[in-house]
């Protein structure tokens, strides 16, 4: 090896270190690691992750409450129909910017697509933990093909939509490492990704609501309904415009360094105007709801308790956020609409823990019992969204995700 | 296996991969060919009002299917005491029900597989690791599955079991209606080991002309009803009961057709939006540089 390869490796491996430190010390990055949240971070993982290891040597039974009634638990129950639906992010903000024409939420487009493209990876990292042989994740695609099931269209729709946001974002990737070529690239495939996105969304969002319609007797006549795969499409809409105004909040709150001005000063304008998009997603999805109780004139069940439970998700969840959404809407106040939109993310995953858990199996002897997920479930599911957040707050931490890099400020996005 | 890959071929509405769609050979393109099932396949009548609850059926099966040992041996009746359901380890177990009509003379009702016409659990599997055989029994290949479970959560019978326990090569286990033993001419283990006359195994068609037989002969022994011949499509075990069979635990409510009717309507929307969408998405991105191009 030349001297001169060995200063250009030595020059990489330094810059590489750089980034990753964030252009700090190795001391003081180290230092800068302690925090509270990190601390508390520490001991959900030490406690979470020899539980995931133990489900690979000691099989599912250790660590889930799945059963052969309950196939399903809340791995899947939070991990995919709730976090799914949460990630609906990167769809709703590349479609109103690149699609609709609505450039001024320009800002927030990289973060609506980083937030959806996390909310999947992590998606199919539960449903690694929880089906049986996770080795065998590629078989829908290459082995063995059942296209008569819903659960195939998801397994592919999920893979390419994995495939589609992670291209999405490659600019944010390509910025950092200083890829200006292939960044080109990136942005000039930037129209053909969003429209993908949008037909995968719109088919897998829905699936995951038809999956259910394989189980008549078994979800409770209130959530069992034709138009499932609407209510589950309509609601991720609004979830998607809720998770950026959420998401933006706390990073607003807790990354600030990492904002430009630009997403400072137009933050609270923007977070009105998701508001609005969430209000006509969310009384939508109001009225279907209702309408799905009318089409299977199932109204005499309302005044049972699995009723009165329906009707706390509906109105509750569903019109009493929408109420609030509006009255911020008009006032406008982004505090308000921050309110109504971590109000109305609760409800949709109320409403997905209803159809895959709370409300499945209704009909079984002891199954409000049954629903309680056991502690090991738990401290699983927080160890992966404890990663969850902190791989996010990695990337936020590094890439050009809530700030304009300075370099490609001229470049065409 | 060509004769069962055809028959799962049929049931495919709509093949969707990766924004190919695939319409196969129907003249009405929206929608699917409808199977009435396999001409000549074989059923289980089910009499509950003979079943003494000996257990034979349970003891049988699980030895031609070379299962493990049970904790409690076959011979003993405090099973009862409790409802149980197929597990990973057994097929098939029989309960005990209080008899509504006379206190004292309890019913039993055996519970496994029920071998649909048109499996749910074969409609779901993403992996088609299902195969419904001509000679009637729903067949599960391990060597496809990856363990999603929604075949248990398809099923309306809650007959497929999971191992749980296993760390690396769990399996959905369920009744295989003795399969390799039928194709070879022979009859199910536990219709086989039945010392009453409660199991009784032949052509599908024939089992329902001797449940109807059996019904009109004797109405003050049996309910009108023979459960199986409708109940989600139909299934190739059939039951006769002298109580209704709501009180044993039967699912009740189910559909007349297949389970998979309920997504076919979704399923073949999904071709009208890959195809229908991009053109819409397109012409909305279009009208927005043009008005920009005008500015």
């Amino acid at each position: 090896m030349s001297n001169e390869t060995l200063v250009k490796a030595d020059n990489f491996s330094a810059r590489f270190m750089d980034k990753l430190m964030m252009g700090m010390p190795r001391a003081e990055y180290a230092r800068r690691l302690v925090t509270p949240f990190n601390a508390a971070a520490a001991i959900i993982l030490a406690i979470g992750l020899p539980l995931i290891v133990l489900r690979f040597t000691n099989g599912l039974a250790t660590i889930t409450h799945s059963s052969n009634e309950y196939p399903w638990s809340i791995l899947l129950g939070w991990g995919l129909f709730s976090g799914v639906p949460l990630s609906a992010t990167g769809y709703v903000m590349a479609t109103a910017c690149y699609i609709f024409g609505y450039k001024k939420y320009h800002p927030l487009v990289r973060l609506g697509v980083l937030t959806g493209f996390m909310g999947y990876l992590f998606a199919v990292i539960y449903l690694l933990i929880d089906i049986g042989r996770p080795w065998r994740i590629y078989y829908p695609m290459a082995v063995s093909y059942g296209p008569t099931s819903v659960l195939f269209l998801v397994a592919w729709h999920v893979a390419t939509y994995l495939t589609v946001q992670l291209l999405e974002f490659s600019p944010a990737i390509l910025e950092w490492i200083n890829a200006r070529r292939t960044r080109k690239w990136a942005i000039m495939i930037t129209i053909g990704m969003t429209i993908g996105g949008v037909i995968l969304s719109t088919l897998h969002q829905s699936a995951l609501g038809a999956l259910f319609l394989m189980a008549p007797g078994k979800l409770h006549p209130l959530w069992y309904s034709p138009f499932i795969p609407v209510f589950f499409f309509i609601s991720s809409i609004y979830a998607g415009f809720c998770m950026v105004i959420a998401v933006s909040t706390v990073v607003n709150r807790f990354l600030k360094d990492r904002t430009d001005q630009t997403f400072r000063e137009t933050l609270d304008g923007l977070t009105v105007g998701l508001g609005k998009g969430a209000c006509i997603g969310i009384f939508v999805y109001f009225v279907l709801r209702v309408i799905g109780v009318a089409h299977d004139d199932n109204w005499a069940l309302l005044a049972t308790p699995y009723g009165l439970w329906f009707l706390t998700e509906l109105l509750a969840f569903v019109l009493v956020p929408g109420i609030v959404l509006t009255i911020a809407v008009k006032r406008n106040s982004a505090r308000l609409v921050r309110l109504g939109a971590f109000w109305a993310i609760a409800g949709v995953v109320l409403t997905r823990l209803n159809v895959s858990i709370i409300a499945f199996n209704w009909n079984l002897a002891g199954h409000l019992h049954h629903i309680v997920p056991p502690a090991r479930e738990v401290f699983v599911v927080l160890a992966i969204a404890t990663m969850h957040i902190l791989i996010f707050r990695w990337i936020l931490n590094r890439m050009p995700v809530v700030a304009e890099h300075p370099d490609f400020a001229d470049d065409p996005h | 296996m060509a004769n069962n890959v055809n028959r799962r071929e049929f049931l495919a509405t709509l093949a969707v991969a990766g924004g190919t769609v695939l319409v196969g050979g129907s003249t009405d393109a929206f929608a699917s060919k409808n199977l009435s099932g396999w001409p000549d396949r074989f059923g289980m009548l089910v009499d509950l009002t003979e079943c003494v609850g000996c257990r034979s059926c349970e003891r049988a099966c699980n030895e031609a299917n070379a299962l493990p040992q049970p904790a409690v041996p076959f011979d003993e009746k405090s099973v009862f005491d409790e409802k149980r359901r197929p597990t990973a380890s057994a097929y098939t177990v029989v309960n005990r029900y209080e008899n509504p009509a006379s206190p004292g003379a309890p019913i039993y009702r055996k519970v496994q597989c029920n071998h649909c016409n048109e499996p749910s659990c074969a409609s779901a599997c993403p992996v088609r690791a299902y195969t419904k055989t001509p000679e009637g029994a729903v067949l599960y290949n391990k060597d496809v599955c990856f363990g999603c479970r929604y075949c248990m959560v398809a099923c309306p019978f809650y007959a497929p079991a999971y191992d749980y326990e296993s760390a690396l090569e769990p399996r959905v286990v369920k009744c295989t209606f003795c399969h390799e033993r039928v194709k070879k001419g022979g009859i199910p283990a536990c219709a086989a080991a039945c010392p009453v006359g409660t199991l009784t195994f032949g052509k599908r068609k024939d089992l329902i002309e001797v449940a109807r037989r059996k019904i009109r002969k004797s109405p003050e022994r049996y309910v009108d009803r023979i459960y199986g011949e409708i109940e989600a499509g139909g299934t190739s075990w059939l039951y006769l009961s002298g109580v209704p069979f709501e009180s044993l635990d039967y699912p009740k409510d189910l559909p007349e057709k297949p389970i998979v009717e309920n997504t076919k309507g979704f399923l073949s929307a999904v071709p009208l939006v890959l195809t229908m969408w991009p053109a819409l998405l397109g012409m909305c991105y279009a009208a927005n540089r043009n008005k920009e191009e005008k500015e």
